[in-house]
């Protein structure tokens, strides 16, 4: 076990890699972690095969407003507790990187089921070929209906999925012109929603009576597709929906677009998305980088992202990013191990969720959510103040208790040694200024050293909730609204 | 007279989408009752405004302000093309944009163009929690209040003394002028507006005395903050709060009734506080819902339709009718619905231009022919 006050490279590597990666790692993770060979655990965390996870059913039996599929933020409890309790933390994370891409939302669809299985499909295709998530993806109902191509007919196009496919989902503007979108929509005729006016109109009453949400399925209707030859970026022919996911993905655009995407979701904060087309990246090698890997294989984004989590920029971008409020949020729960079995504190935690900014499921537009600093208002910091702190002040928390108990090896502890000790817990993490450090160690000095006694009974109790507020002050700070 | 810089607006959002049919109703009409068979307002019970329209039973504080000639009722209001999802007419009505999805609230840009540095970081509160869109705008400050005695933060700390002792070190955390870099610096003045503003409003309750005893519901509690802090005149100058459901598939007569009774009897108090403390006049409210609801009734409720009522109370109001009241006629109808005739956008353009002396035009999108419902 690493000794208190001495945190390695290798352990604050690993802590950095797993904030990124999933939700941010306990000290048992980490003492597990650091023993491992870096690119070993990047080759396995690409590999996720057991998900184990707190199961739907048992979550279901705590919250039937979950089951009954009512509406978005009951669904998005359902995913909060996977991204709390998953043991393969990427697929999630993976999952919310394309929600906020190909952000669908419920104000539109008012369809909590079908946004569920949008974002399962996000598990199983999110970190494969791109070709085949952005085909499952024009396929996908919830998007169907979100970007109404149900009323994309032979001979009466709808070109709303035409345009933000190309303008949202892979290349970006400016790649393309008008007529490519008309082509593009032309090819997605036909793809549509099995029984779409019925469902469509379900939807639009918004009711769960009298059967509750009904699955929504995807159809080709060949007679409502155009046959006819279609231009599209320089190729022609008789194409469909699926040559156009082709021509699409094998893009130097594609490649550029989705690499910035995973620069700014994994690496560091990017300006926001709609001012791409005008500002240069933060590092332009770095998109070229990964632009090549998604060219030379395939467009295998596990690929790309092999190459981007093994390399240089990636481990010297610590704190980097603003966490968006689901990492934080999921990370605060994930990390105190705060979340053993279904509990009312995750209605409040997805409530809290929307205070400050994110409502999952129920993104603002097709643009997904402004990140980075957009994140922070004065009405949000209070928010995310609030709910750290009392995630961490809770000295009940499996997490608290083993950082105490780490922290009792060395007995008693002067108020800066516990402080310095419990800021490389949570990160590590270095505040900015001494004088923040100082106003924590002044504030703990009030009540005197940190005794464990013989650490058990009161004495260790009390041990905990001290810890426990240095934890939580930590947690206040500004460094920790940081990835 | 009083002069634009201290106008304030009170904005009432009726979540769920209030059935306007039963709140201003046509009690004077056969139509009204042949589709309503079943929820429909008794019209010996209704509150007369005229020869045919009546207040529904349980506004009678509202209906006390209309006989004073303080309420102007717009009727027949939405936009083209209504859209029955909750969520997108509700976005529609915060982004002032029907057509294109937009993320900036019309109050948000307001505030904006009121104090373009943000120099009042309280110069909107939501009571209740979160941010409605309405609000949201990038660079305006502006708070959230879910309760305004335990509001700011770290709330779950009881004891006064380890609340500031923890606020302490808070801002010592965030006090750091010189940060390692420019979002440090942008997390450092956030938390200290949110630090002012949160000690700013802290005082409120304490300044505030007054001889008038709320209603006790959520939307009573929050008009009473409102109230608190306009008290002590901290330049606030949007106060936004909501009250609902008004989603009433079922079991209508009875909820809406009671959720009307819960509008009237606390906007009843708010008016009579701030009237005490010298406000009335400068103070004006919105009232507002997603939609309005189906012509036809569903035996016990009614569901989503569109076009809806809204109203501007206050003592620099104009009281009276404005639009016309939708034909119920078959054929006047859009789809079992309400045909609206007032777009939304012209009332608040009356609001932006009229009220707060702003140009309109960026505001909601466009030029709209507006109401004159103000004084």
């Amino acid at each position: 076990m690493v000794t208190v006050g001495n945190v390695t490279e290798g352990r604050s590597l690993m802590a950095h890699l797993i904030r990124r990666t999933g939700f941010g790692a306990t000290q048992s993770e980490l003492d597990r972690l650091e023993k491992l060979d870096y690119n070993k655990v990047v080759d396995q965390l690409l590999n996720p095969t057991e998900s184990n996870h707190l199961s739907d059913d048992l979550v279901f039996r705590y919250h039937t407003e979950v089951h009954e599929q009512r509406g978005g933020p009951w669904s998005a409890k359902q995913w909060l507790y996977r991204m709390v309790t998953t043991e393969t933390p990427i697929v999630e994370k993976m999952a919310l990187f394309w929600h906020g891409i190909f952000a669908t939302g419920y104000a539109k669809t008012n369809q909590a089921r079908a946004l569920s299985v949008q974002i399962d499909m996000f598990r199983r295709f999110g970190l494969g070929k791109f070709d085949v998530l952005l085909e499952e993806l024009s396929k996908d109902p919830a998007m169907i209906i979100w970007l109404d191509n149900q009323d994309n007919h032979s001979g009466a196009i709808n070109e709303n999925f035409g345009r933000e496919i190309l303008e949202l989902f892979s290349m970006g503007i400016g790649n393309y012109t008008e007529e490519d979108i008309k082509e593009c929509s032309r090819a997605f005729t036909g793809w549509t929603l099995k029984n779409a006016e019925y469902m469509s109109v379900r939807a639009m009453k918004d009711s769960i009576w009298p059967y509750g949400r009904i699955s929504w399925h995807y159809e080709y209707r060949d007679e409502d597709h155009d046959h006819g030859e279609k231009t599209f970026l320089g190729e022609t022919g008789n194409f469909n929906g699926s040559d156009i996911v082709s021509i699409i993905s094998k893009q130097r655009a594609t490649a550029t677009f989705i690499s910035r995407h995973l620069y700014d979701f994994f690496v560091a904060d990017e300006v926001p998305v709609p001012q791409w087309p005008y500002t240069p990246p933060r590092d332009p090698e770095a998109i070229e980088t990964l632009a090549d890997a998604y060219m030379s294989n395939g467009h295998d984004l596990t690929e790309v992202l092999r190459v981007l989590l093994k390399s240089d920029f990636f481990k010297d971008s610590c704190y980097e990013r603003i966490k968006c409020p689901a990492e934080y949020v999921a990370g605060c729960l994930r990390v105190s191990n705060s979340i053993i079995k279904p509990t009312m504190l995750m209605n409040e935690a997805v409530n809290v969720m929307e205070y400050m900014g994110q409502t999952l499921l129920n993104p603002p537009s097709v643009e997904g959510w402004h990140e980075g600093t957009e994140w922070i208002n004065s009405g949000s910091i209070v928010e995310r103040v609030n709910f750290a702190y009392e995630v961490w002040r809770n000295s009940g928390s499996l997490e608290v208790k083993d950082i105490t108990a780490r922290l009792s090896v060395s007995g008693d502890l002067r108020p800066e040694e516990a402080v310095q000790s419990c800021l490389k817990f949570m990160g590590p993490l270095e505040l900015t200024e001494d004088s923040a450090r100082n106003a924590i160690v002044d504030h703990v000095s009030k009540k005197g050293p940190i005794k464990f006694g013989d650490c058990t009974g009161e004495m260790m109790a009390d041990a905990e909730e001290r810890v426990a507020e240095i934890l939580a002050l930590i947690a206040a700070s500004k460094e920790y609204q940081r990835a | 007279m009083v002069s634009s810089a201290e106008k304030k607006l009170i904005v009432i959002q009726l979540s769920g989408g209030n059935d306007a049919l039963n709140t201003v109703i046509p009690y004077n009409d056969g139509n009204y009752y042949d589709n309503r068979p079943q929820v429909h307002i008794d019209p010996n019970k209704a509150l007369k405004l005229d020869g045919e329209l009546a207040m529904n039973p349980s506004m009678g504080a509202i209906k006390r302000l209309w006989d004073e000639g303080k309420v102007a009722i717009v009727n027949g209001i939405g936009y083209p093309d209504p859209n029955r999802s909750h969520f997108r007419s509700m976005d529609i009505w915060h982004t002032a944009e029907p057509t294109k999805v937009l993320t900036e609230g019309w109050i948000g840009k307001t505030i904006r163009e009121l104090d373009p540095k943000g120099d009042n970081v309280l110069g909107g509160i939501n009571f209740g929690r979160g941010l409605p869109r309405a609000m949201s705008c990038p660079g305006v400050p502006v708070a959230s209040v879910g309760n305004l005695d335990t509001y700011g933060l770290f709330p779950s700390v009881s004891e006064a003394k380890d609340r500031n002792d923890i606020l302490n070190v808070f801002s010592q955390m965030y006090g750091g002028k010189e940060g390692r870099d420019a979002v440090s610096e942008f997390l450092s003045q956030t938390g200290e507006d949110a630090m002012i503003g949160a000690d700013v409003l802290r005082e409120a309750p304490e300044k505030y005395s007054s001889s008038v005893e709320y209603a006790s519901n959520p939307l009573a509690n929050s008009l009473k903050d409102a109230a608190r802090v306009m008290f002590a005149n901290v330049g606030t100058r949007f106060f936004y709060t909501q009250h609902g459901s008004f989603d009433t598939h079922g079991g209508e007569l009875p909820v809406h009734s009671k959720l009307w009774n819960d509008v009237s009897s606390s906007i009843g108090d708010f008016m009579d506080d701030v009237r005490e403390h010298g406000h009335a006049d400068s103070t004006a409210i919105l009232i507002f819902s997603e939609f309005g609801r189906r012509i036809k009734d569903n035996g016990s409720g009614t569901d989503h339709g569109s076009g809806g009522v809204a109203f501007l109370i206050g003592d620099s109001v104009k009281g009276g009718m404005y639009g016309r009241y939708p034909s119920l006629k078959e054929s006047d109808q859009l789809n079992g619905d309400m045909h609206a005739n007032n777009d939304f956008r012209s009332l608040y353009t009356n609001i932006l231009e009229d009220w707060f002396q702003v140009d309109s035009v960026p505001i909601v999108n466009g030029t709209f022919e507006k109401f004159e419902i103000f004084e």
